[in-house]
Parts: structure tokens; sequence; C-alpha cells
């Protein structure tokens, strides 16, 4: 079932593979075989290219059209509610809860978002801090998984246990006294603050993910560069980090999509109406004292096609990294 | 190889000191030595062991701490213009914890969270793992069916909650212009305690439902073909195919996913918070939205008994984590 490759192939076609149908981390993980223990220096498995479970020649009329019905249905219903967004947002702000496709086209939702609202004040916003927690998540999460990938080192273990534990933290029991400490510092209604909060919630998933990751480059790469006289750092950042690009794309992809999605802090922390993030922007133009419909969904699209685009890239790679990752622990 | 070597002094190492390099108490030659020999992983994992130390090591302490306190709004230490006004709560020992163990509605929001949490769960995995057999299968537009069922994924969940806030609406809201138009009428979907749980649990299976999707499709696809065959020949039934080979191996994604997804679903906070607030009254409110009140939405907002809801979810959720872990082992789980 599974074959044993070169440590270079297999790295080169796990990574390859994955874009092409988004398996290669599950199939090591349904192995279940790597252990933390081994996985540095071993050669990650490759399974048999994977077969259709289902392929019948012949499938009755009947059964076709069940799986045709069921899945039609399904997509429906996933695609139903953000695309009545999308034709409601060109509607006119009367017509918001009409039942007909859209009648009188208008722009009018958007130009009035944009021109006479803060939302390019939440827009900047919310980029500053998505952008913020992104770099210096995946710079940090990085070396973190770098360092518990190939060196064996007193602390590892707890270090492990606590990045995991941390994944379990509701947001419940930080977020009075993480507020307090912002209102202590000053940092409330402050990007940086968001940006150290969030933190909290990308770096312990990303580190997991960047080790494993790391696991899949042979070690002997690391050792060539060290015989070559680079020093530790010096193999990580010249060596090691260009190998791991698709890897870094994903974390950076999964901290874009956690901090631009975050609602409790931001809600929490942002106050007065420049200050907003997008999170808490939204929630602007529908509350107890006002529904504007029109420029909420105007908004919404706007919001979700930076993200729907990122995620489009990423989420192939992102649930491969996740269940490799935490099954390999 | 230096794997081996590795492991071999992991093992030996196994259990020492905690990160940050607070290896001290030992004499200090072997410190030295161990110094020179790991001061870059230990450099390396240095910023993150301070971003955990600082802003989750830290508010974690001081949150247990409140939860011992009757700190609320008007008697932490604050800023007004130049002035601090020192802080004045008091240590009330686990007065906080009695008085919210013996309060019925604590127990009405636990068992509303654990119900909501099992069906959003269950819910989920099933519909997940039954479009990824679909999926799974020679169909025809198989891509365009995947891009669209994992559409939910990507969009932040902040705005599909709007969606269907849009579709929800009382007066106007799609679903109930569909039930006029069937002669029914119309359902309060977030006004009426009952209906407004089915809401939020509705909208919180459409949301997680990609996830489980990827992730189960992703197993099933690293199931060799030829296990399929096999059984098929020795006149094994679609079901019996299911259950013994299926099942098995999708095992190792399938209870990672859940558990995640268990502890996702019971800190879920955007959902609830967004859709009603919590409401009518507190009936669809889970423990995460509840201390969010406590601490955010009530006056004066109650810092103390927040914090306290805070460690009561965090002391549930280890528990439940250690069971599920034990009872996965005693199945022969390596995990």
């Amino acid at each position: 079932m599974s074959t044993m490759n070169t440590p270079r192939t297999s790295t080169d076609s796990s990574t390859g593979r994955s874009a092409r149908n988004g398996s290669t981390g599950r199939s090591d993980s349904a192995d279940g075989t790597d252990s933390a223990a081994s996985g540095a220096g071993a050669k990650p498995k490759r399974p048999a290219r994977p077969a259709e479970s289902g392929s019948r020649r012949h499938r009755s009329p009947l059964a076709s059209f069940g799986l045709h019905g069921g899945l039609l249905l399904a997509a429906f219903i996933a695609v139903f509610p953000p695309l009545w967004l999308l034709a409601t947002s060109f509607k006119p702000n009367s017509d918001a809860f009409t039942l007909d496709p859209v009648r009188n086209f208008t722009f009018d939702n958007y130009s009035h978002v944009i021109a006479d609202t803060h939302f390019l004040d939440w827009f900047g916003n919310s980029l500053l801090v998505v952008l913020g927690t992104t770099v210096i998540g995946v710079l940090i999460s990085s070396t973190t998984g770098y360092a518990l990938s190939r060196f064996r080192f007193p602390g590892m273990r707890p270090l492990m246990w606590t990045l995991l534990i941390t994944q379990m933290f509701p947001m419940a029991v930080l977020i009075v006294p993480l507020y307090n400490l912002m209102a202590q510092f000053g940092l409330l209604n402050q990007p940086v603050g968001l940006i150290v909060t969030y933190l909290t919630i990308a770096v312990p998933f990303c580190a997991w993910m960047m080790k494993g990751f790391f696991d899949t480059i042979p070690v002997s790469i690391d050792e060539s560069g060290r015989v070559d006289g680079l020093s530790p750092f010096g193999t990580f950042w010249r060596l090691i980090m260009p190998l791991a690009k698709p890897g870094l794309a994903v974390t950076g992809f999964y901290t874009f999509v956690t901090a631009w999605a975050e609602v409790a802090y931001a809600t929490a922390f942002m106050t007065g109406e420049e200050n907003l993030t997008l999170a808490g922007g939204l929630q602007t133009f529908v509350n107890q004292y006002s529904a504007d419909w029109g420029s909420m969904t105007a908004a919404a699209v706007i919001i979700a096609v930076p993200a729907g685009i990122v995620f489009g890239f990423a989420q192939r790679y992102l649930v491969s990294g996740m269940t490799a990752g935490a099954v390999k622990s | 190889m230096q794997s081996a070597a590795e492991t071999d002094e992991a093992d030996e190492r196994s259990g020492g000191p905690p990160p940050a390099g607070k290896g001290g108490g030992r004499a200090p030659g072997p410190l030295r030595r161990r110094l020179s020999r790991h001061w870059y992983a230990w450099m390396m994992i240095a910023p993150v062991a301070l971003v955990i130390a600082v802003i989750v090591g830290y508010p974690l302490a001081r949150g247990l701490f409140l939860s011992f306190t009757d700190a609320n709004e008007a008697n932490v230490e604050r800023t007004i213009g130049v002035n601090t006004i020192e802080a004045t709560y008091e240590f009330v020992g686990l007065d906080n914890y009695a008085a919210i163990l013996g309060d019925s509605m604590f127990w009405g929001r636990l068992g509303w969270t654990v119900l909501w949490t099992v069906a959003c769960v269950s819910l989920t995995f099933t519909i997940g793992l039954t479009l990824a057999n679909m999926l799974n299968r020679k169909v025809r537009g198989r891509a365009a069916y995947r891009i669209a069922l994992i559409l939910p994924w990507g969009i932040p969940a902040f705005v599909s909650v709007f969606a269907w806030r849009l579709l929800f609406n009382e007066r106007n809201g799609l679903f109930n212009a569909v039930l006029d138009g069937g002669g029914v009428e119309g359902i309060a979907w977030l006004g009426d305690p009952t209906w407004a749980k089915v809401s939020v649990i509705a909208v919180n299976v459409w949301i997680g439902v990609p996830f489980m999707l990827v992730a189960t499709l992703g197993a099933l696809q690293s199931i060799p073909g030829e296990l399929y065959e096999a059984a098929e020949m020795d006149g094994a039934g679609p079901w019996q195919r299911f259950v013994n080979i299926t099942m098995p191996g999708i095992r190792a994604v399938s209870s990672t996913v859940i558990l995640l997804s268990t502890i996702w679903t019971f800190n879920m906070f955007p959902v609830i918070y967004l859709l009603t607030r919590g409401g009518p009254g507190d009936s669809s409110e889970i423990l995460v939205t509840y201390a969010f009140r406590l601490a955010f939405l009530e006056s004066p907002r109650d810092f103390a008994t927040s914090a306290a809801w805070g460690v009561i979810i965090l002391l549930l959720l280890s528990a439940f984590a250690v069971v599920y872990r034990r009872v996965l082992r005693k199945q022969g789980e390596v995990w």
C-alpha cells in the first residue's frame, strides 16, 4: 500500500499532490503510524494513488438520480444564503425584502456604504490588524515549528502540550483579564491590542501546523547545510524556509481568515465608530435601532470577497495541514 | 541516523523543565552545557513562549484570580482623566463559584450548551460524511459540487450569519414569505425560544459542514480501492463495506475532527451572539456568550462572575478532552 521514496521526492510529491487532491496530510494520518518521535527523520510514506471507492461502472438510474438529487439539494442549500445576500445588495433599499430577482439593479448600496459610512475606516482597521497578525504570526510560528520539528530540547514536551491546550481555551476565560490588561496599557481601540490578542488564537495552531510541514522536509537537507558551514539559523532561513513556502502560505491563510472573521474580541476591545473593525462595523447597520439591510448586504459582500478569494487558494492545504498536525501529535 | 539519536535524547529528557529556558536549579556546569547545546532551539521558540506567557499565561492566572474576587466595573483600577482610582475589589474565595453552581440558571445554560454542542457536532459530522461519500464516487460535475459545498466555509461566519438573518426575518424574510405562500402562518424564527434554538443550530451546521466534508473526503480518498473490490468479491454489501472498511479507514481523522469541532462548537461565539444575541430572553445563550454578556453587555459589568464562568468552561472542556482521549486510547488508538 505505501511505498518508501527517497526523502526529496516524497517532499515534492507531498506538497505537489495536495495541490491536486488535498489528501496528502490525511493519507499520512490515516496510516497513523508516524509518531512525533520518528517524525523528524522519517521518510513520509506515500500511499498508493487513492482509488475511487465507489467506481461502479453500472449505477442504476434510480441511484444516479438519488446521488445527483442529494448533491444538488446540498449544493443549493450551501450556495443560496450567500447568493441571496449578493442579490439583495443590488436591490434598492426599499426592495430589500422583495422576493423577485433583482429588478431595479443598482450600485447605490455600495456607493452609500463606501461614501457615507465609516466602512473604509473599518476596512483599513481590519486590514492593518489582519496583516500585522499574519506577518508576525507566521514568522514566530514557523521558527517554533522548526525547533519542534528538528531539535530535541528540554522543555519541548511541555511546549507541545501548551500549544495543544491553548487551542482549547475559551475566549470567555481570557477576555476579561485581557480587556483589563489592554485598558491598563491604553491599548483599547488600538489595532496593536487586537494584533497581540489574535496572536494567541493563531500562533498555537500555526506552530503546530508548521511542525507538520517541516516534518515532511528531509533532515538531510539541514545536514548538508550544516556541513557547508551554515549556522542553525542560516540553515533554517536560507534552506528550509524557501522549501516550506506552501506551509507558510497555509499558515498565513489560516491566520488571515481567523483574524478577518473574529468577532468577540473585536466587539469588546474596539468601540467608537471609526475604531471598529469589519466584524464590529457590520453589526452597526442592523441592530435594535436601525435596519439598513441594503448597506449591510453591500458591506457584507465587500467583506466576503477578499476572504473568499484567500480561502479559495488555501482550503486544500488547510485541512491537510490541520489534520496532519493534529494526528501526528 | 539523527532521528534515532534524537529519539533517545527525547526520552531521556522527557518531563524536562518548562520552556523559556528555566532550566535553573541544577549545577551550573550541566546548565551551561545544555545552554550551549540548546540555545538555538530556545531562541527559536522564545517568541512564541513569550507570547503565550504574556497573553495567555498571565490573563489565565489573572482570570483565575479575578474569579475569586468581587471585581466589577465599579471597583477595578481605572483611570479618569489624570487620576487613577485604586482597585477596591476584595477576595471572596469560592463565593462566585458557589453562587453560580447554586443557580438553576447555570444548569439551564449548561444543559442547552451541551444539547447545542451534541446536536451541532453530530449533525455536521453525519451530513459531512454523507456528502463526502457521495462526492467520493465518480459523479459528473464533481468539481462544481465540491466548490459549491465548500463555499460556506470561505465566507466569514459573521457575514453568513447576517445573510441568514435576512432569510429568517420575521416580517419580511424569505422563509416566512414562502410559508405564507403555502398558506402556513409565518414563524418567529428568532423570536420564539424553541425556533431560535433550531435556527442557531441550523446556521451553525450550515457553517460547519464544509470542514467536516473536506476532512472526511480526504480520509475517504486515502482508503485504497482494492479493499472495497476485495470486500465486494467476498460478497459484502454496501452497508458492510461502509462499517468494516470506511469507518475504520477514517477513524484517525474523524476522531480528531470531532474533538476539534466539539471544542469549537462549545466555544462558538459569533453565531449565537450575532443571530439572536442570546435571545429571546436568554433562551439561546450558551455558556460562552453568557460570560461575554456578564462582562461586557450587562451593567454594571461583572468581571468576577464572568471570569468564574470562563474558568468553569475551561474545566468542563479539559475534562471532556481527557475523557475523550482515554476512551480513544482504550479502543487502541494511539493519539
